[in-house]
């Protein structure tokens, strides 16, 4: 008897004990670190979150995290569903996905050295190295310095490399979707006369909906923690610090713990709601 | 008037354009890179890489002497092996300890069940920066930083929650005919285990394998944190974001790097494409 109640403890101590270790624990020490001084030798109050909240800096990062969240979300989404529903209607369908998945194979550092490569300026009058610049040049533009233009245009290329990277992601779980709609729903609606603009908003996004949330919420809670395209880049100069790098660089740059602490529960702050709407989910579902 | 025939053909033109542009448009930086990388230093700082196509069989000179460079020279041979040094345990181990955790989940009835099925989903997406400070901080103390067997532990911690939560989707749909009846025959639950539940997830545990590896294999800032950049055991994510600091305008270097850093995730992305997507599938949608 003792052993059947003790089996399951046995399969489960291994994870248990790696979780507690690595994920639990060490959050309740943050939140506690959070509250002290740089190297926790003195308690500082709340010291650290009205610097979270009102250094010019973090309200950049604050800024640039919105914009990261809105703009990345909404195109991964939008277009995983747009290109899902058009390149089922090609027989190289396999190819063309294969080419829009294959940058998920990609870290995110040689995606940013890929595309520091694309963005890649020189002077007026000298040969253009870099795609887009080359292609100004061709309808005798001066170039854009892609990178350094700033706020909105050096934050939007950086949320394009995002966009490169995890569009196949959500083209292929939409893609998916898609074809489990029962094909004569389409076609009945071609019968009575339906155009495909109205087929798409009309039939096919209702019925993808549950889909496209799951993604999105998905997608906002990958993207508040951007890190490497950031720091690779740019590394946050030009006004495009995010949450993540700002903590990286109060960590190790400055060596304040209280601060980089504060931040980081910040980030769980935000990714919260999402957890408590998992939680009750799951409450509802599985158990 | 348009007929309806050419109307037709003419929308087929408009989408087989579309279609092959959108593709062409994600290949570009890609293919760049790929060209750049065989192109003697000064063509590539006088001319755009694409200048090769137009005088392939004249002027267009192609050398292996950036690969030579980058992997002997500037590090990247040595951080591809720490790479896979780091990628290989790092996949094994989560996987293992994941696999007796869903099975338990899944199968046995126990007290405190639905708690700890609750704090697993709630890990999902607790942000890894809430856990970098207490980590390190206790790795200093166990000589763990800047070691392989760290990064090997920081990264089961961190794959655990995403591996429990697949395996347990898979191995809890498994028939309950065949757990049981293993079960009235007196079959131990190791035996269940080991003869039953393993063999049947070999779909899953392919998926898991791909997105483990290629999250560890893609990974830098969990290598940047435990490992600190030092180039003894610096993973080629860690060492290329450092090349991009100091030979940031060398681009045939740099392309030669990070194409050397995707060949193996593409090559296991591509031949295990299939696991890949199976994986999304059940680890996004259905959740």
């Amino acid at each position: 008897m003792y052993t059947k109640k003790l089996t399951p403890w046995l399969y489960l101590f291994p994870a248990l004990a790696i979780l507690g270790f690595f994920l639990i624990y060490p959050s309740f020490h943050t939140l506690y670190l959070s509250f002290f001084n740089r190297d926790s030798s003195m308690f500082a109050g709340i010291n650290n979150y009205l610097y979270a909240f009102t250094n010019r800096i973090m309200l950049t990062a604050f800024r640039n995290n919105a914009l990261w969240v809105v703009v990345f979300t909404t195109l991964t989404v939008f277009l995983g569903l747009i290109f899902a529903v058009l390149f089922d209607r090609v027989k190289y369908e396999v190819i063309v996905k294969s080419i829009i998945f294959m940058p998920m194979a990609i870290s995110f550092v040689s995606a940013s050295v890929i595309w520091k490569f694309v963005y890649a300026y020189r002077p007026f009058h000298t040969p253009q190295i870099g795609v887009i610049n080359a292609l100004l040049r061709a309808f005798h533009l001066p170039p854009v310095a892609w990178l350094i233009e700033r706020p909105w245009i050096n934050n939007l290329c950086l949320i394009a490399v995002g966009v490169w990277v995890w569009t196949g992601f959500c083209m292929v779980v939409l893609s998916a979707s898609y074809k489990s709609i029962p094909k004569q729903f389409l076609e009945a609606a071609r019968v009575d006369g339906a155009g495909e603009w109205k087929i798409f908003w009309k039939i096919i996004l209702p019925l993808l909906t549950p889909t496209v949330v799951v993604l999105a919420t998905t997608m906002v809670v990958f993207v508040l923690k951007v890190f490497d395209i950031v720091y690779v880049m740019t590394n946050g100069n030009f006004s495009t610090e995010v949450i993540a790098n700002r903590m990286y660089k109060e960590m190790f740059q400055f060596r304040n713990f209280g601060r980089a602490s504060a931040i980081a529960v910040v980030l769980l702050l935000f990714v919260l709601p999402v957890m408590l709407f998992n939680l009750s989910r799951f409450k509802r579902e599985k158990l | 008037m348009m007929t309806k025939r050419t109307g037709r053909i003419l929308s087929r033109v408009l989408l087989h354009t579309t279609v092959i542009f959108i593709a062409f448009l994600w290949l570009i930086p890609t293919v760049g890179v790929l060209v750049t990388s065989f192109r003697p230093a000064q063509d590539v700082g006088n001319s755009g890489w694409w200048t090769v196509f137009e005088n392939i069989f004249t002027s267009a000179r192609f050398t292996l002497m950036n690969y030579k460079l980058v992997i002997s020279r500037l590090g990247i041979g040595r951080a591809f092996l720490n790479s896979f040094i780091i990628t290989i345990p790092s996949t094994i181990i989560p996987l293992v300890v994941a696999l007796f955790a869903a099975y338990a989940l899944a199968w046995m009835r126990f007290f405190a069940r639905p708690f700890i099925f609750m704090v697993m989903i709630a890990l999902l997406v607790v942000p890894l920066q809430l856990t970098f400070i207490p980590i390190l901080y206790i790795f200093n103390k166990l000589s763990l930083a800047g070691t392989f067997p760290g990064i090997w532990l920081a990264h089961t911690g961190y794959g655990l929650p995403l591996a429990i939560y697949m395996l347990y989707n898979f191995i809890s749909g498994l028939p309950e005919e065949i757990i049981d009846s293993a079960s009235i025959d007196g079959a131990s639950p190791f035996y269940t285990f080991l003869r039953i539940v393993l063999p049947l997830s070999v779909p899953i545990i392919a998926s898991l394998v791909i997105f483990q590896f290629l999250w560890v294999w893609n990974d830098l800032l969990v290598a940047l944190i435990y490992l600190g950049g030092t180039p003894d055991v610096a993973p080629i994510t860690v060492q290329i974001s450092s090349l991009v600091g100091s030979y940031g305008q060398d681009w045939e270097l740099l392309t030669a790097a990070v194409f050397i850093s995707i060949i193996p995730s593409i090559l296991v992305f591509f031949g295990l494409q299939r696991y890949f997507i199976r994986g999304i599938l059940t680890g996004s949608i259905k959740g």
